[in-house]
């Protein structure tokens, strides 16, 4: 039974779920951000070896058979600055929202924007 | 120089959005000419890729110098090369017109927008000449990330636009990585040449009905495709003007680029039915779509609805996989990009004199001659009225259907033709009203091309000769793009097999 | 013998440079017109110089380019092409001298846009008359509907809009049908190109599939051709300007219609798998039903315009039911019915435009005693509906006998009958109008008023060409073109 297999899968069925069920904008970036960490869990375990050493070379290599994998390790490093650049727009989103709606609740948002902060709400949306 | 030609296309907008807060130090009427000259030297440098693909077949460039497999490549074929050129030259018209929209913005916001739109740019761009699997996923949320905060500009209503945007569009993307995930797992490679050389004979492994599975719904929620589009309309009608026609003609473009490129010559999964969802679910998304966008009111989102019907199509030609077919959707990438970017922009024209959205507001006829008149044209490449090129991608792909003996994907395609009509025939019946149809309404969620010109009572102003010209040039291409369709089929031959 | 000839292409020219002049002269209303003029003129003369030629047996040919792999953007002069560009020319000149008169008088607006669109729709109308292939053919005729609807919606009232929405609804839906069936004919035939007796011959397909085929190119036809019940939209469409719809909706909209029918009858199924497949019948069916519905429905009408425009849906599809029949004579008598029906329609709808413009005057009803005020109107106003009834010696005649004989030699006694009533019906709604116009009415004697030389020559001179055609059906070759049709279709005159 490969338990990081299925914890990643789990992980990864709990940001979504996240994301779909809960109405508050700001549990749906948690939940979109463990979903992205989930993947990029899922992807260092494909550079798991049973046996294996960290890849550094050191005087007792013993070629590249004997190393875990880096290249998903490198790749994963472009994935998490990706999602900290998404957190960090969306972050910054999430905060003129509130500014504009005074609410982060998605069913508050939908209704139109706060009278005393931003232009008179539209119509029937 | 010509040794990195295949590069340039990516890294010239990268420059330009690098310099443009630098150049707004000095002076901030600076930004629009740079950016219009970056777009303009990536269209010319995708242009020559083009030409040297067409003369010389495929080029490969290695990135750094660091050999494929393991380093990245660039790929220039004749598929990227033509992706590339609609992609960079709508963008580069998008940026022309958008100056007098962005000059209307306060203080830094349009060095910000000019930047933004330069690095998506370079995302788009880098994803249709990148030939490694994750090097596209870079480039992807390069792209999205320049995306969702252009949307977000918008403020208002586009915040919580922009927000779905962005949740939707990384889990789309972060499918897209898990299925890369998988692919990588399955065969240790991710260059795409490679790849699909090792990929062969694997398919019947999960891994590789999972990869194909999750890059395939990654890449349709990217792309917007019916029933994976929820993002679309809120962020295409809440968006600014500019940024709508920038975002609405590319975006979804290079995503099905994507698709194409992996399913169809990585990928090649013919033994799930991945074309026969792709044919069906593009034909559902023709309809709906089209039904959808019958029903607005607002021109924008009537727009956006038409974008998932248009998607279908691509959708569809991708499913039938035959040579036909596949011109037609190859065709239509460039025609819709086209088309789309026109309609967008005579919204914003009229929107930079206070009119619309609502589509009777929108005075397309009243003192806006040049504006009318690319409406028509679009409209007309939209309904698939000969000679302009909507005509031809739908000739293609009917072709495709009939040949391929379906006839009920056949009746969609001349269906998705009269809901254009439907649609289209609103949005420019204002164009013969003349002096008729309702006054705009500024009150109602007036979209953020700039502030309102004073006295938004429609006043008939000059549409801005930046705005005009860009109008003409999209018009003009359309009508080339269809007399010059066997040109272009031509030019498409080696990756659709359609001589 | 295909002979390549840059003919074809220039028959195209005058139109099309006409365009961009008369919209760069807008605002000199003399210089605008001449535009217009002198490209009737020369596209005539041009169209004329194919004649010989095609009379012969030729065809002209020019291909400059190609519009989808293996299907060129070409056009091949053959009889049936240049006798429709022919009359579709020659009578663009004198609808545009017609025209020039009727808009200063009632001072139309959007003058540019009116004589604009014109050029455009006889630019198209060439085109298609011209085609060589199907997707060619496709091109000039969508254009066709495109070019026609600034013309539709002309004066812009809210009727006259909702007259242009109809209008689109049923052609542009007519089109995607039409569409739908060139590009299944591609599959089946693997070739678009119009060969006298037909290229689906060889195709593999069961019998099911080509009516099928058939049904979707009768729906793309059908519309412009007012086939009922797809004709509503004509009479509809007669909210525009009497010029359009004398030349457009009595000449070349609707007889386009019909070439898309005759195309498909002579060219693309053929005579003979029409027959086996019983698709004949069915199209003669529809065409003896639309004789008589449209017949019927003009009785009714009192609007004088609605009641023509009937009388046309009536009328086209004698060349149906003619192409239908499938023997020689009846397929010339409904070729030249294209050209006689067209000059006596076109006077009618003149006369019409001369009444409404000097008296102002639209309706039936209003017009007892009118043969007074306007004698000259009136006379050819019922010198054409004698002659459009069928009755000897109209131009009508020679056509109608024709398919009359022709008719009889297949052995089709209902349609002889429908020809026969379609008679009397034509007789019952225009007898009326003429014996009001110069026996009713009892008042005070009105002074005689015709309407301006330029609305009143024209339509002497088709009255005068209907008279002309009907003592010699040579003139202008219009006969032996036809002939020369039939012989490219059936093999024997």
């Amino acid at each position: 039974m490969n338990y990081p297999f299925w914890i990643a899968i789990g992980l990864l069925m709990l940001g979504l779920y996240t994301m779909i069920a809960h109405k508050n904008l700001f549990k749906k970036f948690v939940g979109m951000s463990v979903f992205q960490t989930a993947i990029i869990l899922f992807f260092m375990l494909t550079s798991v070896k049973r046996g294996a050493d960290l890849p550094i070379v050191s005087a007792g290599a013993v070629g590249a058979s004997g190393f875990m994998n880096p290249l998903p390790h490198a790749l994963m490093l472009t994935a998490i600055v990706v999602a900290v650049a998404t957190a960090g727009l969306a972050l910054g989103i999430l905060i003129r929202l509130h500014a504009t709606y005074g609410s982060l609740e998605e069913d508050v948002i939908a209704a139109g924007p706060a009278p005393a902060d931003a232009p008179p709400a539209p119509g029937a949306r | 120089m010509g040794a990195h030609l295949p590069i340039l296309p990516v890294v010239l907008p990268l420059v330009g959005a690098m310099l443009v807060p630098i150049v707004t130090l000095a002076s901030r009427r600076a930004a629009w000419p740079l950016a219009v000259g970056a777009g303009l030297l990536a269209t010319v440098a995708a242009g020559a890729g083009l030409v040297s693909v067409a003369l010389h077949g495929t080029t490969r460039y290695a990135v750094g110098g660091w050999p494929p497999p393991w380093g990245i490549e660039v790929v220039l074929d004749p598929l990227s090369a033509f992706v590339a050129v609609t992609v960079a030259g709508v963008s580069t018209v998008g940026l022309l017109a958008a100056g007098p929209a962005a000059e209307r913005l306060p203080r830094h916001a349009p060095a910000a927008f000019y930047a933004l739109a330069l690095i998506g740019l370079t995302g788009f761009l880098g994803m249709v000449v990148s030939g490694d699997l994750f090097n596209v996923f870079v480039f992807l949320e390069i792209a999205s990330i320049s995306s969702y905060a252009l949307v977000a500009s918008g403020g208002g209503p586009a915040l919580p636009a922009a927000f779905r945007y962005l949740v939707l569009g990384t889990v789309g993307a972060s499918f897209y990585l898990l299925g890369v995930g998988f692919l990588y797992a399955l065969t240790g490679t991710l260059n795409m040449a490679d790849l699909a050389t090792r990929v062969a004979g694997q398919h019947a492994s999960p891994l590789f009905v999972g990869g194909v599975a999750f890059v395939t719904v990654g890449l349709a929620i990217k792309m917007g495709l019916f029933p994976l589009h929820g993002w679309l309309p809120d962020a295409y009608t809440h968006a600014p003007a500019p940024v709508a026609v920038l975002l609405a003609p590319v975006g979804t473009k290079a995503a099905a680029y994507a698709l194409a490129r992996t399913l169809l010559y990585v990928l090649r999964p013919s033994d799930l039915p991945v074309a026969t969802i792709l044919a069906w679910t593009g034909a559902a998304a023709i309809l709906v779509g089209g039904v959808l966008a019958l029903r607005q009111t607002d021109a924008r989102r009537l727009l956006a609805y038409s974008s998932v019907s248009q998607m279908g199509y691509i959708a569809l030609g991708f499913g039938l996989a035959t040579p036909a077919g596949l011109a037609g959707a190859y065709l239509h990438i460039l025609n819709h990009a086209l088309m789309k970017a026109a309609l967008f922009l005579s919204v914003g024209a009229a929107a930079l004199q206070g009119r619309g959205p609502a589509v009777h507001a929108l005075g397309l006829g009243r003192g806006m001659p040049v504006a009318a008149a690319c409406a028509v044209v679009a409209g007309l490449s939209m309904v698939g009225v000969p000679p302009f090129g909507g005509f031809f991608s739908k000739w293609y792909l009917l072709e495709g259907t009939v040949g391929a003996g379906e006839p009920v994907l056949a009746g969609v395609i001349l269906a998705g033709s009269l809901l254009a009509l439907g649609y289209m025939y609103r949005f420019t019946e204002e164009v013969w009203l003349g002096g008729s149809g309702a006054s705009p309404t500024p009150a109602e969620d007036a979209p953020k091309g700039g502030h309102a010109a004073p006295g938004a009572g429609g006043t008939p102003g000059a549409t801005p000769s930046a705005v005009a010209i860009g109008l003409v040039i999209l018009a003009a291409v359309t009508l080339a793009a269809g007399l010059g369709n066997v040109a272009l089929v031509g030019v498409l031959a080696p990756v659709t097999g359609l001589r | 013998m295909d002979l390549p000839s840059p003919l074809p292409g220039l028959a195209l020219a005058p139109a099309a440079l006409a365009l961009p002049l008369i919209v760069l002269s807008r605002r000199r209303p003399a210089v605008r017109e001449t535009w217009s003029v002198l490209a009737s003129v020369l596209q005539t003369a041009l169209v004329l110089a194919m004649l010989p030629a095609v009379r012969d047996g030729a065809r002209l040919v020019w291909a400059p380019a190609s519009l989808a792999p293996g299907v060129p953007l070409a056009l091949r002069a053959d009889a049936l092409g240049v006798f429709f560009a022919t009359v579709a020319s020659a009578l663009w000149v004198l609808t545009t001298i017609y025209s020039i008169g009727y808009t200063r008088a009632l001072d139309e607006r959007a003058q540019t846009r009116y004589f604009g669109a014109f050029a455009l729709c006889l630019f198209s109308t060439v085109g298609l008359a011209l085609a060589e292939n199907l997707l060619t053919f496709f091109l000039f005729y969508e254009l066709l509907t495109v070019a026609t609807y600034p013309l539709v919606i002309h004066k812009q009232t809210h009727a006259a809009v909702l007259a242009g929405r109809l209008y689109l609804a049923y052609t542009l839906t007519g089109g995607a049908a039409l569409l739908g069936a060139v590009a299944w004919t591609y599959a089946l035939a693997g070739r678009l190109d119009f060969a006298p007796g037909g290229i689906l011959g060889g195709a593999a397909a069961p019998p099911a599939a080509l009516w099928a085929l058939f049904v979707l190119f009768a729906l793309g036809f059908g519309v412009k051709a007012a086939v009922v019940p797809l004709h509503t939209w004509l009479p509809v469409a007669m909210i525009a300007p009497t010029p359009v719809s004398a030349l457009l909706h009595a000449v070349a909209v609707v007889k386009a219609g019909v070439f898309g029918f005759l195309r498909l009858v002579g060219f693309v199924f053929g005579p003979g798998l029409l027959d086996d497949l019983g698709a004949a019948t069915a199209l003669a069916a529809l065409g003896g039903a639309t004789i008589l519905l449209g017949s019927l429905a003009a009785l009714a009408q009192d609007d004088l315009k609605r009641l023509l425009a009937f009388s046309t849906v009536s009328q086209l599809s004698y060349i149906l039911l003619g192409a239908a029949l499938g023997t020689p004579e009846a397929f010339t008598g409904g070729v030249l019915h294209m050209a006689t029906h067209a000059v006596l329609k076109i006077t009618l709808f003149f006369c019409a435009g001369a009444i409404y413009v000097t008296a102002h005057l639209e309706r039936v009803s209003q017009l007892d005693g009118i043969g007074r005020r306007m004698p000259l109107t009136m006379a050819a106003f019922a010198v054409a509906a004698f002659m459009l009834a069928g009755l000897p010696p109209g131009a009508a005649f020679v056509s109608k006998w024709r398919l009359l004989v022709g008719a009889a030699e297949a052995g089709a006694w209902i349609a002889v009958g429908v020809f026969l009533v379609s008679t009397l019906l034509n007789v019952a709604y225009f007898a009326p109008i003429v014996l009001r116009a110069f026996a009713g009415g009892g008042g005070p004697r009105v002074a005689m008023a015709e309407a301006r030389p330029a609305v009143l020559v024209p339509l002497l001179i088709t009255a005068a060409a209907g008279v002309v055609l009907g003592l010699q059906p040579e003139a202008g070759h219009l006969l032996g073109l036809a002939r020369a049709v039939t012989a490219d279709v059936m093999g024997a005159p």
